[in-house]
């Protein structure tokens, strides 16, 4: 990439290492050496994101394990609330599917919380994006499935209608 | 490319260096901490593009779920008690993962190899009930060419324990370049990438355990 100007000026004789070759192209000149000072800012800006799974501040260890050990029992909680609930009669029994459908969200998000540890802060911003559009896709193809595949059964002629015309 | 290498201009890599010195932090922790998010966001996207993926299974399972063609369904092969078992060994193998996640970090060898070592004795527990449920359902005639619900349940459950498979595989293999070459950043930033890929894997599981089992047995 760099290969067109590198010749204009000895500085940048490695710029092929490819630490930024992609800009020496276009703004490398003989004039354009004295723009130090727009290195700072960029260095700084380094620390407004997290990785994802990556927790800030936890260096602790005890911090660390505590966030686990209470994630962790959340979600075994939720967990065997949904096993309860589809043996007992205490939630009205055509509703069972909607309560599991519910707890299986909430407990997905205690995961993502506590153990992904996804927040709502700036410094999780672009790792939330992500998620949000896998989610807007996730909800596309299951609900749409399931909604044409339904409209597609209540048209189709009966199964024994059929077997009749085939008669 | 991170924003402070596109600013850079006309110098090169040198040139970059005496920056970072410059804002306090050295060019190694520079590079590394930035290159810890960037690899972590591009596993984070390949995760979220795995998730969709799962989700075409499950619609395929949702659509499919009561097409049994006079076969078995749901409730006459589910065995919640193996279920129960199987949900309580991921999700604490998910716990021990983070705790290995620590350990890497902290650079504590009992903690991570420890950690380690339950996770993976908890996977392959995980897997092993999965075969046999697996085996068992076969036996009673109920593969997955029997009908179209058990098609897409095989095939919705299997991609699943192939991928705790490919992720006992990837953990033993972390385990053994801790040994081989310590704690180092790449290495580190690999195990960061298993780890998401396990609680990924667990976020999966309770979806599957909540809407295939237990919506299966109660229908």
């Amino acid at each position: 990439m760099s290969t067109t100007t590198t010749g204009s000026t000895p500085r940048s004789g490695n710029g092929h290492g490819g630490n930024g070759d992609g800009v020496n192209g276009r703004d490398g000149g003989p004039g354009a050496g004295a723009t130090d000072n727009n290195i700072k800012p960029a260095v700084e800006s380094r620390h407004g994101d997290v990785a994802p799974g990556d927790e800030q501040g936890a260096d602790d260890i005890g911090r660390g394990v505590r966030g686990y050990l209470l994630g962790f029992v959340l979600a075994a909680g939720l967990t065997a609330v949904s096993f309860y609930i589809t043996r007992s009669t205490l939630v009205w029994a055509p509703s069972i599917p909607i309560a599991l459908s519910v707890l299986a969200v909430a407990q997905m998000g205690v995961h993502l919380v506590f153990f992904l540890h996804m927040t709502s802060g700036p410094d999780n911003v672009n790792n939330l994006m992500a998620l949000a559009f896998g989610l807007l896709i996730v909800m596309l193809v299951v609900f749409g499935s399931l909604w044409i595949m339904s409209h597609l059964n209540q048209n189709m002629i009966p199964m024994e209608k059929l077997m009749q015309m085939q008669r | 490319m991170t924003a402070a290498q596109a600013a850079l201009p006309a110098h090169g890599a040198s040139h970059g260096r005496q920056h970072s010195h410059a804002a306090g932090l050295s060019e190694h922790e520079a590079h590394a901490f930035s290159q810890r998010i960037v690899v972590g966001y591009g596993f984070w996207i390949f995760l979220i593009s795995d998730i969709i993926l799962f989700s075409a299974f499950f619609a395929t399972y949702a659509v499919l779920s009561d097409n049994t063609a006079g076969g078995p369904a749901g409730r006459d092969l589910f065995d919640m008690r193996l279920v129960a078992i199987e949900t309580a060994c991921l999700l604490t193998s998910s716990l021990f993962c983070g705790l290995a996640g620590i350990g890497a970090q902290a650079r504590h060898s009992r903690l991570f190899h420890g950690a380690m070592a339950i996770t993976f004795v908890l996977g392959a527990a995980f897997l092993a009930i999965e075969l046999h449920e697996f085996a068992d359902m076969i036996e009673k005639g109920a593969g997955p060419t029997r009908s179209g619900f058990l098609s897409a349940f095989f095939a919705l459950i299997g991609c699943h324990g192939l991928h705790v498979g490919a992720g006992l595989l990837w953990l033993l293999t972390m385990m053994a370049q801790v040994v081989a070459k310590g704690y180092r950043e790449d290495i580190l930033r690999r195990i960061l990438c298993f780890a998401l890929f396990w609680h990924t894997l667990d976020i999966i599981w309770v979806g599957l355990f909540s809407l295939v089992y237990l919506v299966g047995m109660t229908a």
